[in-house]
């Protein structure tokens, strides 16, 4: 198994393709890392106007964790199709060249050749969410130093600098948790076609789908909202509440984790009876 | 004593949707063999070498392979076959020598530097070892993709069309790679093709099928012997020994064709008869050849 899963890294990261989410994140961040050190100030300034009329704020405001949160607030809704790209490509992709059938006549079993191939998938959206990660969060805080949290969640909230750092990994993992959700639904819908488009464009579809329904405040889609994972996978912005619901926190992880098994099960079932004609 | 059977298919039957692609068919394969696997275009043939490798599913039937079931033992049995599944898909961004390392990696079995130059060696690759295979003419491709099928030193080949999209050159290349994997290294091999003259000249047994349904299993040359062919005798005074065939043996269905040989049907076993003949009625024969191509025998049966 861990040979499999090696050669489906090897395949994930021997392709140029896979590189276009690393190469995409690397360079949105750093033009709105150019763009905050020109006019950051300017910014905050604007953020914090009403603010200053009642308080005095002190210290340094415009750090790299505000540059890291609105990073993170900014390029989520491109992290679901950059993620896409590669699980979507994994069975599909494989099945439109031909090479499925290639891996399928050795004596790999289908239950580890899906498993290592949706390993492989998640390791690459691990990379994605830990490239955000290093580049929002570690350099921002390199170039922009460090400094006390300020964010809008809900109400406008202003976090000690210490408590910060564990609010950012959490969110982070739970980045990793909805993306990793993404990219189980990707997998699931690339055992379904022979092309990689159908796999990215069904995922995207259903990702902004969901999330209208789950952003349109209207009493008819309240019981729907609950069933949908997109009510779910944004909920990294919980550990940035004033107060940390704890117990929505443990429910979306639960959701989560369901709807990830869910896909996948049915992935594999579907995988282990499917004709390979490609 | 008769060789163990490597492939044993029972009343295999696969249904896409309303058309039966595979009837009832059943059929052995030897150690040693070469088996040439015939059919037409849609006859069924990729879809039983699909079956045989478990990447679809039999409606009906079983098939065994060195002995075991294949549903049960698909792992085991797969370690031993090496397989060419129409053209080569190979992984193109990568070189020759990575895609039999990856490949081989997934045998089961360990496969060795030397063991890769070797078979690239064998295929005539070594000198583009390194070359990403997006470069490779179509010929280089399928050689490699011989050169996969065999990384692993399996017991028994599966190749569908391996000569298809070749050159006469690269066919004949091709031809001389699986007769050397069956008389120098012992491998079994079950080849479909439907360049006839590729199984005449390779295959000791075959099978045809037609409409997803066998037509005929079994020796090639027993076979074509059996069939009535074509006989052509170069005579002098081709007019007289006409009148003396069809005036001595009742034969009907001769001709003489444009160079004045002549051209009649009859059963290999029918050939000295025909020879004494002639001879004993003063004709003398120049030459006398059985007609009787796997082309024709093909043809007749499909």
């Amino acid at each position: 198994m861990v040979n499999l899963i090696f050669i489906e890294l090897k395949k994930v990261f021997g392709r140029k393709r896979s590189y276009i989410g690393f190469l995409v994140i690397f360079i949105l961040v750093s033009i709105l890392q150019a763009a905050m050190w020109v006019e950051g100030q300017t910014f905050i300034d604007l953020f914090t106007q009403n603010l200053q009329d009642t308080f005095v704020l002190e210290g340094n405001l415009m750090n790299g964790y505000f540059i890291s949160f609105m990073l993170m607030n900014s390029l989520w809704v491109l992290l679901p199709f950059l993620v896409t790209f590669v699980a979507g490509d994994s069975i599909a992709g494989e099945a439109h060249a031909g090479t499925l059938r290639l891996m399928l006549t050795r004596p790999v079993s289908r239950t580890s050749l899906i498993t290592a191939k949706y390993i492989a998938s998640v390791t690459y959206t691990f990379l994605v969410v830990l490239l955000l990660m290093i580049l929002s969060l570690g350099i921002s805080s390199l170039i922009f130093g460090t400094g006390d949290l300020i964010v809008f969640s809900k109400t406008l909230n202003i976090f000690p600098e210490k408590e910060v750092l564990p609010k950012f990994l959490g969110a982070f993992g739970f980045a990793f948790l909805g993306m990793t959700l993404v990219t189980t639904l990707a997998f699931f819908f690339s055992v379904l076609t022979n092309n990689s488009i159908g796999p990215i464009v069904g995922t995207m579809a259903i990702v902004l789908s969901f999330t209208i329904i789950t952003n349109l405040n209207l009493q008819v889609f309240h019981v729907i909202r609950k069933l949908l994972f997109t009510s779910y996978i944004n909920s990294w912005t919980l550990f940035f509440d004033y107060t940390i619901d704890w117990r929505q926190i443990y429910l979306s992880l639960l959701v989560s984790v369901m709807h990830i098994a869910a896909l996948f099960a049915a992935t594999l079932w579907i995988f282990k009876r499917k004709d390979i004609l490609s | 004593m008769e060789a163990p059977v490597f492939i044993e298919a029972k009343s295999l039957v696969k249904n896409y949707k309303r058309i039966q692609a595979v009837k009832d068919l059943s059929f052995t394969v030897f150690k040693g063999d070469i088996f040439g696997f015939l059919g037409p275009n849609g006859a069924g043939k990729s879809t039983t070498i699909r079956m045989i490798l478990s990447l679809i599913r039999q409606d009906e039937g079983d098939i065994n392979i060195f002995g075991l079931p294949l549903r049960k033992n698909r792992n085991r049995i797969l370690t031993g076959i090496g397989a060419l599944v129409e053209e080569p898909r190979l992984y193109e961004y990568m070189s020759a020598y990575g895609n039999l390392e990856m490949l081989g990696r997934l045998s089961g079995k360990s496969i060795s530097r030397n063991r890769i130059m070797e078979v690239l060696s064998l295929t005539g690759l070594d000198e583009r070892w390194n070359s990403p295979v997006k470069s490779f003419s179509h010929g280089m491709k399928q050689r490699l993709g011989i050169a996969q099928a065999i990384i692993h030193d399996p017991e028994l080949l599966i190749l569908d069309e391996p000569a298809n999209g070749l050159d006469p050159k690269g066919m004949k290349d091709m031809r001389e790679i699986i007769v050397r994997l069956n008389r120098e290294f012992g491998k079994t091999i079950f080849i479909s093709s439907h360049i006839l003259k590729d199984i005449e000249l390779m295959a000791n047994r075959m099978l045809i099928i037609d409409h997803g349904a066998k037509v005929v299993e079994g020796n090639v040359q027993e076979l074509l012997n059996a069939a009535e062919s074509d006989l052509k005798i170069t005579v002098s005074e081709p007019d007289r020994a006409v009148a003396v065939l069809k005036d001595k043996l009742g034969l009907t269905d001769l001709i003489i064709d444009h160079e004045g040989n002549i051209v009649l049907k009859a059963n290999r076993e029918h050939v000295p008869e025909i020879n004494k003949l002639l001879v004993d009625n003063g004709l003398k024969i120049f030459s006398l050849t059985p007609v009787n191509s796997l082309e024709k025998y093909f043809l007749d049966k499909t």
